[in-house]
């Protein structure tokens, strides 16, 4: 147990690093270490399969990517925007909302069932995992895949040029 | 346009064909012709230990040459230096005194003689404005230093080894 | 687990460490050897009989180098590059199986660090973890040549990875388990995986040497058009840490496509070479064997190195999304119809 609150303390404190670093490459390193902690995380409750997934799926991929981007926009002090007043204060409201709405939802969660509790505590192990994702949860798991693909194709679509004159837009 | 001397070769671009396009083949025939070198014998020459032979011409360090009784035959009349176009040579001359004439041939003879081996560019004209046949090209490649002061090689470089020693 | 059983992990992690970290040094040796045989030439051979002192040579002149760190750049990070580079490097080898079970004075040691299920996919996240090094320090150096050399690893790393990927699926679904162990011992004897899947070994070869940035896809580092590419500004030991890692990623590589495809450390008629030298003699010929397959990689690597040029990077882009990618999905496809309808 104390292995998990010392994890835990790290990804919070990681993650408060990422959003009060000053320079945002920092802050992406930040979040890397945020993620790593989390795979630890994973392991600790058994899931090794997820564990792996996030390691190279955000660690490996998804923040890599978002190091080149950011590598390659120009941070200088000047370019940064101007955010007006009121701008600041629509954040802050829009901040305190969501975080009444996930305070509540966690409360109301808490009272319908003990989250803590696995049915199976191998669950997480890849043949388990499989073997539900492909039975129990077959409808879902492909739905996502159709999600997945539709972004996909979102994505194609948005970055072909056009040829001379945009003939339909969909 | 009409070719003049009716040896141009029109070249066919040829699309290429699968095997071709697959790569894998081309790679395969490099990775080969790389293997063959693999065995083949170096051709280094392992430098201070090995030499290469010299060409009959080659021209390296300069030697004061004796005659046949082991004098200088250096008369220190300083046509080399005139010659030079590099202007690399300098010499002092002096006279021969009594007890000198198995040191020297003639009765002048240089008591300092210096070539700047930077300046030089062995080109051979000192060679061939001797007239006494005192100096030559023929020594090894110009030793590398690391100051300047040291590539001026005064009689104690310059000067053959005395006969009978 | 008892105090014993904890020693000789450790043990073993410090072997195989040292191991790694020797192949990764004698390869700057035989890289400049190997090169200068393929070019007529003779190599390294003044320090030490045939030059073989000559990695230490280095290795001394490296540390003995001025430590430069550019003003403007990020110091801590810049540090952070080399190492995270050498870390991922050597982190690769914990789960690969070196070996059988060796008896030795009545105790079974297994010749592997860990055999955890999710064996492959440890390899796999190590290795997309491994562009880390080169992005940090790239972007820490505070150099534009630097930045593009990062950022040109950065794009090949995450394209190769994705069709390396792929070509590992097309494996899975012959082996049916994701532990390099079982994997290992399933290709008992001649039974190697290469001979199952030969497009999957080519494309997943391919793909290691874009992963580890060898020619002909060194374009990180491409002299002609970066300067120095991700490591320009560096000097002394940490410009030798990256240089190591390339080499410790050479190693490990070749080691995973010896695991997966090359039958890892079995040959034909290790039983019987097992029964005649028993326990502790058998998997030590067999761990010789799969030292020696893996030694073969790492010429290959070398061989390739000086015999292909380097690509342009539309070409090198061309080639992972375009030819890689959908070779690789048709092998999938392929190799599940033969499974299931065979």
């Amino acid at each position: 147990m104390s292995t998990f609150y010392f994890i835990a303390f790290l990804s919070i404190f990681f993650s408060i690093l990422v959003i009060s670093a000053k320079n945002p490459v920092h802050s992406i390193l930040y979040l890397i270490l945020t993620f790593f902690t989390f795979t630890v995380h994973y392991i600790l409750m058994n899931a090794q399969f997820l564990a792996i997934v996030n390691f190279i799926v955000y660690m490996g991929a998804i923040l890599v990517l978002f190091l080149y981007t950011l590598m390659l926009i120009n941070l200088n002090k000047e370019s940064e925007p101007v955010k007006p007043f009121m701008v600041k204060l629509a954040a802050v409201v829009g901040a305190g909302i969501l975080l009444v709405a996930l305070v509540s939802s966690l409360k109301i969660a808490n009272h319908a069932s003990d989250p803590l509790v696995l049915k199976n505590p191998n669950l997480g192990l890849v043949k388990n995992l499989g073997k539900v994702l492909f039975k129990e949860f077959l409808l879902p798991f492909e739905v996502s895949s159709v999600l997945l693909l539709s972004a996909m194709v979102g994505a194609v679509l948005l970055a072909t040029k056009d040829k001379k004159e945009p003939k339909a837009t969909i | 346009m009409e070719s003049l001397s009716n040896k141009k070769k029109v070249l066919e671009v040829k699309p290429l064909n699968f095997w071709e396009r697959a790569y894998l083949p081309a790679i395969a025939k490099g990775l080969s012709i790389t293997m063959g070198h693999f065995f083949k014998k170096p051709v280094t020459i392992q430098y201070p230990e090995q030499k290469r032979e010299f060409s009959e011409n080659f021209r390296g360090q300069h030697s004061l040459k004796r005659d046949e009784n082991g004098a200088e035959r250096c008369t220190a009349c300083g046509l080399c230096a005139l010659s030079c176009p590099a202007e690399a040579i300098t010499m002092t001359a002096a006279e021969r005194q009594k007890d000198e004439e198995h040191l020297y041939r003639e009765e002048k003879y240089a008591a300092v003689y210096e070539i700047n081996m930077l300046r030089c560019i062995f080109c051979g004209l000192c060679e061939e404005a001797c007239p006494k046949e005192a100096i030559y090209l023929d020594g090894d490649v110009v030793a590398s230093d690391y100051l300047r002061k040291d590539f001026i090689y005064g009689k104690d470089k310059l000067v053959e080894a005395p006969l009978n020693q | 687990m008892e105090i014993a059983d904890i020693l000789i992990k450790f043990g073993l992690i410090i072997v195989i460490f040292l191991i790694s970290l020797v192949v990764a040094m004698y390869s700057t040796y035989a890289e400049r050897k190997v090169a200068a045989f393929f070019q007529d030439r003779v190599g390294p051979n003044r320090a030490g009989p045939w030059g073989i002192l000559q990695p230490l040579a280095d290795g001394g002149k490296m540390f003995l180098k001025e430590e430069i760190i550019p003003t403007n750049a990020t110091p801590f990070l810049f540090i952070v590059g080399p190492s995270l580079a050498i870390l991922t490097a050597c982190i690769g080898s914990a789960v690969i199986p070196w070996g059988q079970n060796i008896v030795i004075a009545g105790k079974t040691i297994p010749l592997q660090v860990t055999d955890i299920n999710v064996g492959i996919l440890y390899i796999f996240g190590v290795v997309s973890l491994g562009v880390y090094g080169v992005m940090i320090g790239g972007w820490a150096s505070n150099n534009k040549y630097s930045l593009l050399g990062a950022i040109r690893a950065a794009s090949q790393n995450i394209s190769y990875e994705i069709s390396m990927g792929l070509s590992i699926i097309a494996l899975l679904l012959v082996t049916h388990t994701l532990s390099l162990g079982e994997i290992a011992q399933q290709q008992h004897g001649w039974h190697w995986n290469v001979i199952y899947q030969p497009v999957g070994f080519i494309l997943f070869l391919i793909c290691a040497f874009a992963e580890t940035n060898r020619t002909p896809f060194d374009l990180p580092e491409c002299e002609t058009e970066l300067v120095g590419g991700y490591h320009t500004e560096y000097s002394s030991m940490k410009l030798g840490f990256y240089l190591f890692a390339e080499y410790i990623n050479m190693f490990i590589s070749s080691a995973v496509m010896v695991t997966l495809y090359w039958g890892s450390y079995n040959y034909p008629g290790m039983d019987y070479m097992n029964g005649l030298l028993g326990p502790t003699w058998g998997p030590l010929l067999g761990f010789a064997v799969m030292f020696f397959k893996v030694l073969l990689f790492i010429f290959f690597f070398m061989w390739v190195r000086w015999t292909i040029p380097r690509f342009r990077y539309d070409q090198l882009m061309d080639l992972g999304w375009k030819v890689l990618i959908p070779l690789a999905i048709a092998n999938i496809v392929i190799t599940a119809c033969v499974i299931t309808f065979l």
